[in-house]
């Protein structure tokens, strides 16, 4: 596997030509380049890219969006809401000024609770998949170069974390550790759902990293590079960040864009049966168990959540998908 | 072979070990009486004492644990108020559900099976067949009509399928009557059609991940030499992909379907709130809100035991399957 970047090679040149065979004289490229060659040219990644940098715009800038759509995500419209408690108007109150309706019976509008239930999802996701990324290459990393004691240790973590049933051990988890810091009257500080759950899911998230990163180095152990590395007295750290993780870094990126999308579904499901976040956070998962007892009376709003959440998993996914094919150096794409 | 079988067998133990001790001290050690959820009418001072005395609450941690391990293995006497004798694997007495917690277990582990088994046939009868398609003509419509197929059901969310599911078949075209559990042997036709609505989301929902998982490996194993030389000799299409490379490529999909179905005979949590169906999952879940520990024990325990034998399972198929795998 050849690391040796041409830094002659200058993007530009690339980002002009966009094509592999243009003419011109050959120019070597880095694996990272033809990476992002390839994911230029494949238009599933585009699509998908441009909906991912959608999305998170629209999760970074909520509080814009809120300013300029004139609604905040606790403003209740009970006025707009018929003696059932059912949004007036069709569509589950779908109008100019509330662009996916409102909730009934608390009269809440959807679709700026949507906003900062995008926030929400992505924030939990996103650093839950960088803890698991970073815990679980580290721990996979040392437990294939040095073998031995530490990688039985965390071979059996991992079956044991696969032996856990996830949600029960989750849904009884988030209480518990939740009574252990506050009282049972304490006001418990929405940040604190937060973390307990960002934590829970890199507790149970990171085995399928460092299974990963594990095989992966236990692969390039025994190489010509490592012993070489090795003969001319190479420390550990050196050992596993200059010389092994450059090499494996494609499957590590691939396996967190798709980590992503997986606890965003995580979030949804702990939410769904009842864990996790407090009332006043807005997040996906609660809007769609709510949502789920006016089914029959009101299906636009099982619809617009639901849809949203789909709308975001299909795009990591997608990308997820084009990314694994442009860092495949077998890829003839 | 049987070294290989003694030595899995031990380590299973060994995790189930660890996961009993792992819940027991997650509920017992973590700031919550346990008996509060216990005895949930009518709870005066001495009743509570009671019950904490019958359960052993007084002694140390480690002989609480001991005396379930006990139970698991010889079964226990429980005390007058918990039905007595408890036979040899005892796994405690509910004083929510008041009965004993095996008989709870009896009671839905049918359901959760009634759930995961028929659907788990069909997401992989599902998930090969459209990988197979695909990966016969790649880049053909079928391909994108199958691909497309799978990322869809791989983005989407279990409650929602069944959400629309239920609003479509049972609610609007009543096709279907409300989900609901009937036992096989009382009416075969009726518990088909309580649970197929179970059946169909999760199949769809799986089937997309094997889909795509069968096909990588069936286009990876269509290239590979054995397959052209098996063609060459003269052997038939079917033959050869039916029997020669699908074996070959069907090996990732058994360790993931393992996996998957280990997963999900443990309680499909999700598929059961959502078509309000009570099985294994529902009563885990029930269960910690109750704070009812005895059953969550058990519901971990069985979760994790069925983990474990899929994995041990999974590793005896492969040395069918791929004679290339030697157990030692």
């Amino acid at each position: 596997m050849s690391l040796s970047p041409v830094d002659g090679a200058a993007p530009a040149e690339i980002g002009a030509s966009g094509s592999a065979g243009g003419a011109g004289p050959v120019v070597g490229r880095s694996p990272g380049q033809l990476t992002w060659m390839r994911l230029r040219r494949d238009r599933t990644a585009q699509v998908s890219g441009a909906m991912l940098v959608l999305f998170v715009l629209v999760a970074l800038a909520a509080p814009l969006i809120e300013l300029a759509y004139g609604i905040g995500p606790r403003d209740q419209f009970q006025g707009k809401l018929d003696g059932a408690g059912m949004p007036l108007g069709y569509a589950g109150g779908v109008s100019g000024e509330h662009f996916f309706g409102l909730e009934p019976g608390l009269g809440r509008d959807i679709f700026i609770r949507l906003v900062y239930g995008l926030r929400t999802s992505l924030f939990i996701a996103g650093t839950a998949a960088v803890l698991t990324a970073a815990i679980g290459v580290v721990l996979g990393a040392l437990a294939g170069y040095l073998g031995g004691w530490l990688d039985a240790v965390v071979n059996w973590l991992t079956d044991l974390t696969l032996a856990m049933p996830f949600l029960v051990i989750a849904l009884a988890l988030t209480p518990t550790l939740t009574l252990r810091f506050y009282g049972q009257r304490d006001a418990v500080p929405p940040a604190f759902g937060v973390g307990v759950l960002i934590a829970i899911f890199a507790g149970f998230g990171w085995t399928s990293t460092a299974r990963l990163v594990r095989g992966q180095v236990i692969a390039l152990r025994e190489r010509e590079f490592v012993a070489a590395a090795r003969a001319s007295g190479a420390g550990l750290g050196h050992m596993l960040f200059r010389q092994l993780l450059p090499n494996i870094w494609a499957p590590i990126l691939v396996s967190f864009s798709l980590a992503v999308p997986q606890f965003v579904t995580g979030e949804a499901a702990l939410s769904f049966i009842g864990v996790g976040l407090t009332e006043d956070t807005p997040s996906f998962g609660r809007m769609i168990y709510q949502s789920l007892d006016y089914l029959q009376t009101d299906p636009a709003f099982v619809f617009f959540p639901g849809a949203t959440i789909f709308a975001l998993v299909f795009a990591f996914n997608l990308f997820g998908d084009a990314l694994r094919d442009a860092l495949d150096p077998k890829s003839s794409r | 072979m049987l070294r290989f079988l003694v030595r899995r067998i031990l380590s299973a133990v060994l995790t189930l070990f660890a996961v009993s001790v792992l819940t027991f001290l997650m509920f017992f050690a973590l700031p919550r009486d346990p008996v509060s959820g216990m005895c949930p009418k009518n709870c005066n001072p001495e009743r509570l004492e009671r019950v904490r005395q019958e359960l052993g609450l007084r002694d140390p941690l480690v002989s609480q644990y001991a005396g379930y391990l006990k139970g698991i293995v010889t079964g226990r006497d429980l005390g007058g108020a918990q039905g007595g004798r408890c036979d040899a694997p005892c796994l405690g007495w509910s004083y929510v559900n008041n009965e004993a917690v095996t008989d709870t277990l009896a009671r839905v582990l049918p359901v959760t099976l009634s759930i995961v088994i028929p659907a788990a046939i069909l997401w992989l009868l599902l998930g090969v067949g459209l990988g197979m398609v695909s990966a016969l003509r790649p880049g053909s419509w079928w391909d994108r009509a199958a691909i497309g197929f799978s990322l869809t059901g791989a983005s989407l969310q279990l409650y929602f399928v069944g959400a629309v599911l239920l609003l479509v078949f049972v609610y609007t075209l009543r096709w279907l009557p409300v989900p609901g559990y009937t036992p096989l042997s009382a009416d075969p036709l009726r518990w088909a059609s309580g649970l197929v609505l179970a059946w169909c989301s999760l199949a769809f929902l799986f089937s997309a991940i094997y889909a795509r998982l069968f096909r990588a490996q069936m286009l990876e194993t269509l290239s590979e030499d054995f397959v052209r030389t098996a063609r060459a000799k003269g052997l038939g299409r079917t033959r050869v992909y039916g029997r020669h490379a699908l074996r070959a490529a069907i090996t990732p999909v058994v360790t993931v379907a393992g996996l998957d179905v280990g997963a999900a005979l443990g309680g499909t949590v999700i598929t059961e709130t959502t078509f309000g169906i009570q099985g294994l999952g529902r009563t885990a879940v029930d269960a910690v809100r109750a704070g009812d520990l005895p059953t969550i024990m058990a519901t971990v325990l069985v979760a994790a035991v069925f983990v474990v034998l899929a994995n041990l399972l999974v590793d005896l198929l492969y040395a069918v399957i791929d004679p290339r795998v030697r157990l030692g």
